[in-house]
């Protein structure tokens, strides 16, 4: 986004539109990316609530994918992932690898 | 018809703190801010105080909020919100508004435990029908690791940092929560991310209380704990644990522990993941460890013999 000269802002510097920070992806700040194992999956949803950037997809009440777009990679997702039968449903893989 | 207290069921609501925020890797402010806003059955306005919080989910031409937000200045964040409330009901009794609104103002614990405290101290007093939440992360993080009042004893910082003269913070960390509950408002509350239906339920209490609320909630910061970025979580989890933020509440003047652990973990489960606290595993130190234990068992016991279980 082209920023704005003074004359163009808006009085008191006000933003107008709720939730705009969703034009700001800071998927590219990742260093580490979750992987979602589904199978290992229990849809306890706690990687949804725990997740910082709102990164976590649900759809009817389950998880359905990552989004990239905007997960930074801190790994608490996989970190708070009880899995299934010790297996985690999500793993943190380097990025570029 | 209220949302079921479930991980299902709020996660059909909508989000009013939107992804692409410029919060750290692993903070644990979105988390406990995330969790205020899905618990409110109610429309809100929010005020933030400088800090963390509000330089990042507010920055020029973006907003992360999907509600009316307003930032004033890092001081006065319940001198702001109190404002608003005021307007609200003025314009209520004028007729020209029906809907009811609940008021939420955000503080770090530098906005409330220092700079701000005069003018939260005072909103509190005049009784204004808001809700106070302060996310605590035990030191001004957002201008690089600097000791607040809110940064526990012990604690490396930029400002009290462990060397030869001092070993991290020599004070004690002051005690916010019951000096809001001697304001006698109706609800006072702690909590912790970690345990996130204990959270909520405080939030809905809180909102459905009339007159002045407060809340400290515990949030994680790796960048001045030095931990890593994946144990926001973890760490809150054994904050509550090892006693070190106990998990209560005081409504109108009684106390009740909301999470007693089945076994009390040793301090140092918390303090050992953290890299602040690094200097006091050093041999030299362990009178600083011990002093630091004696003074979370004082004042869990304060808190149990408050809450008449001991």
């Amino acid at each position: 986004m082209k920023l704005k000269g003074w004359k163009e802002v808006t009085p008191g510097a006000v933003v107008t539109e709720g939730g705009s920070a969703l034009k700001f992806k800071t998927g590219s700040w990742r260093a580490f990316r979750p992987r979602w194992i589904e199978e290992n999956c229990i849809q306890c949803l706690f990687c949804w609530i725990y997740c910082p950037d709102m990164a976590v997809k649900v759809k009817d009440g389950k998880m359905t994918e990552f989004d990239y777009d905007y997960c930074k990679g801190c790994g608490i997702c996989a970190l708070e992932c009880p899995g299934k039968k010790g297996n985690k449903a999500i793993i943190m893989e380097e990025e570029g690898k | 018809m209220a949302t079921g207290l479930t991980l299902k069921e709020l996660s059909k609501k909508e989000m009013l703190l939107t992804a692409g925020h410029r919060m750290c890797a692993g903070c644990g402010a979105p988390i406990v801010v995330k969790m205020v806003l899905l618990a409110s059955e109610y429309p809100l306005i929010a005020a933030n105080a400088t800090g963390c919080l509000e330089v990042s989910t507010c920055i020029s031409e973006y907003t992360a909020w999907k509600i009316p937000w307003i930032h004033n200045a890092f001081e006065n964040a319940a001198a702001t919100i109190s404002g608003v409330e005021t307007m609200y009901r003025s314009l209520k009794k004028q007729g020209k508004i029906d809907k009811e609104i609940k008021f939420i103002a955000f503080g770090g614990d530098g906005g409330t435990y220092d700079i701000g405290l005069q003018s939260l101290s005072g909103a509190m007093e005049r009784g204004h029908d808001m809700l106070y939440v302060c996310y605590d992360n035990g030191a001004y993080m957002n201008t690089g690791i600097q000791r607040s009042s809110a940064t526990p004893f012990g604690a490396d910082t930029t400002t009290c940092p462990a060397g030869d003269v001092i070993q991290g913070k020599p004070q004690q960390r002051k005690d916010m929560t019951r000096i809001m509950a001697a304001h006698g408002i109706p609800y006072v509350a702690q909590a912790s991310p970690s345990h996130w239906m204990d959270l909520m339920k405080k939030v809905r209490k809180a909102l459905d209380i009339k007159g002045p609320k407060f809340m400290n909630i515990i949030s994680p910061c790796n960048r001045g704990w030095r931990s890593r970025t994946d144990d926001a979580i973890m760490l809150s989890k054994l904050a509550v644990e090892t006693c070190y933020w106990p998990l209560y509440e005081i409504e109108n003047g009684v106390t009740k522990v909301t999470f007693k652990p089945k076994e009390k973990k040793p301090l140092k489960d918390f303090i050992k993941p953290q890299g602040r606290f690094k200097h006091l595993f050093s041999p030299e130190n362990e009178g600083m460890l011990k002093t630091f234990q004696e003074m979370i068992d004082r004042e869990w016991e304060a808190l149990l013999k408050a809450s008449g279980a001991e």
